[in-house]
């Protein structure tokens, strides 16, 4: 149940070599036009009584504005909001991008979840850590972001060390293991289980099962992963915790 | 930049593609997401919190003003209720005393007509009076007349002034 990956290598100068993986490239673009796509159509027609597609938009925006509540006051969070939303919508559509079909061609791997990609989702973690650095820098100044590394005590540096590797590998591997199972699973009830008439009636069920457990899974993943991000956030802003 | 250098399929090194690409795609949906979606219902959400709050300010002033023209309406009707009282009691006041000048006055009017009555009656007496004067000296002087006619005695003359007298008062 292993397919291959479209890959260009693309030699950027001698010894340096960026390997393109033309799936994922076709996959996150998709998503991002989709989720680009929902928030304009959404928010094309703005009034102040809300209609049908505001309404929704402004339901998730509320959404994401709690997520962003719950870990720090509104003055210091308001400026991660569109972060959130994007994380948020971005995350969610990729993980519901993959469930209803994946296509392969002369076996390799084009249409499926960018999410059920290491790379993707850890390029991603590794986006948010690096913000969350950066923003602790910036607002608490460069003294203070190294003083929290012997917070609360001194003798815990080399953990707060290995936190910041640990948190970004969670983050990522978390997101990306959810996926990838749930999409190794519906390939082999697909695949490998639908063969016959007998084996395609066995597969209905647990399909359906599993593909609705899997819209399940991606939106909670989705929104763990905007919480997740919200508290590291949180955590390296924040002047007292 | 070698053309030549995309190959499908060819290695599976560092995907350090995918994560570039990936970086860019995912700056440029929060850009568009900030700038076509975020911005504009962040400003209208905005908006609607404003018009709220100011919709609620309007309604608790809009209150107050109505408590204060019920209270001022309050105080208006008293004052008029007060004002109307005055002026019945005023009328009251004023009825009694035109009640008691007309009585006075129809005592009097009724005293000077008893007053003028009086004095007619008493001026006819006296006229009366004056006209039996002058007819008992008229008869007086008839009866001198006839006295001296035929000669009387003082009896009989004083018999005749009496006769004549009474003559005189039945005719009246």
């Amino acid at each position: 149940m292993h397919h291959k990956n479209p890959t260009i290598d693309w030699e950027v100068f001698d010894g340096f070599t960026l390997t393109f993986n033309l799936a994922n490239m076709l996959m996150i673009t998709i998503a991002s036009l989709i989720v680009f796509l929902i928030a304009v159509i959404s928010t094309r027609k703005l009034a102040m009584k809300p209609t049908g597609l505001q309404n929704f938009f402004e339901w998730i925006m509320d959404f994401v504005k709690g997520i962003v509540k719950s870990n720090m006051d509104w003055k210091t969070g308001g400026r991660f909001h569109v972060l959130g939303l994007t994380l948020f919508l971005y995350i969610a559509v990729s993980n519901f991008i993959g469930l209803p079909f994946s296509v392969v061609v002369d076996d390799y791997l084009w249409w499926k979840s960018p999410t059920a990609d290491p790379v993707i989702t850890l390029t991603l973690a590794v986006m948010v850590v690096a913000l969350s650095h950066y923003y602790a820098i910036k607002m608490k100044g460069f003294k203070e972001y190294g003083k929290d590394y012997f917070r609360p005590m001194g003798f815990l540096f080399p953990l707060k060390i290995v936190e910041e590797f640990a948190n970004t590998l969670t983050l990522g591997l978390r997101l990306y293991g959810n996926i990838f199972a749930g999409e190794i699973l519906l390939g082999l009830l697909a695949g490998s289980l639908a063969t016959g008439v007998g084996g395609h009636l066995a597969a209905v069920i647990p399909t359906l099962a599993w593909q609705g457990f899997s819209v399940f899974v991606g939106g909670i993943q989705a929104f763990i992963f905007t919480m997740l991000t919200m508290v590291y956030l949180a955590h390296k802003v924040n002047q007292d915790h | 930049m070698l053309a030549n250098a995309f190959v499908l399929g060819a290695s599976a090194g560092f995907n350090g593609g995918d994560i570039l690409f990936q970086l860019i795609m995912f700056i440029i949906l929060l850009a568009l997401i900030k700038k076509f979606a975020w911005g504009p219902l962040m400003g209208m959400m905005q908006q609607r919190e404003d018009h709220i709050a100011s919709e609620i300010e309007a309604a608790e002033k809009s209150r107050i003003e109505a408590n204060k023209l019920l209270e001022e309406t309050r105080a208006e009707l008293k004052a008029s209720r007060q004002e109307a009282q005055g002026i019945i009691e005023n009328a009251k006041k004023i009825g009694d005393n035109q009640k008691t000048e007309i009585i006075a006055a129809a005592r009097a009017e009724a005293e000077r007509l008893k007053e003028s009555a009086k004095m007619e009656i008493e001026q006819q007496t006296e006229q009366a009076m004056a006209a039996l004067r002058e007819q008992v000296a008229s008869l007086s002087v008839l009866i001198a007349s006839k006295v001296i006619e035929k000669d009387l005695s003082a009896a009989d003359q004083e018999k005749l002034i009496n006769e004549y007298i009474q003559e005189a008062g039945e005719e009246r």
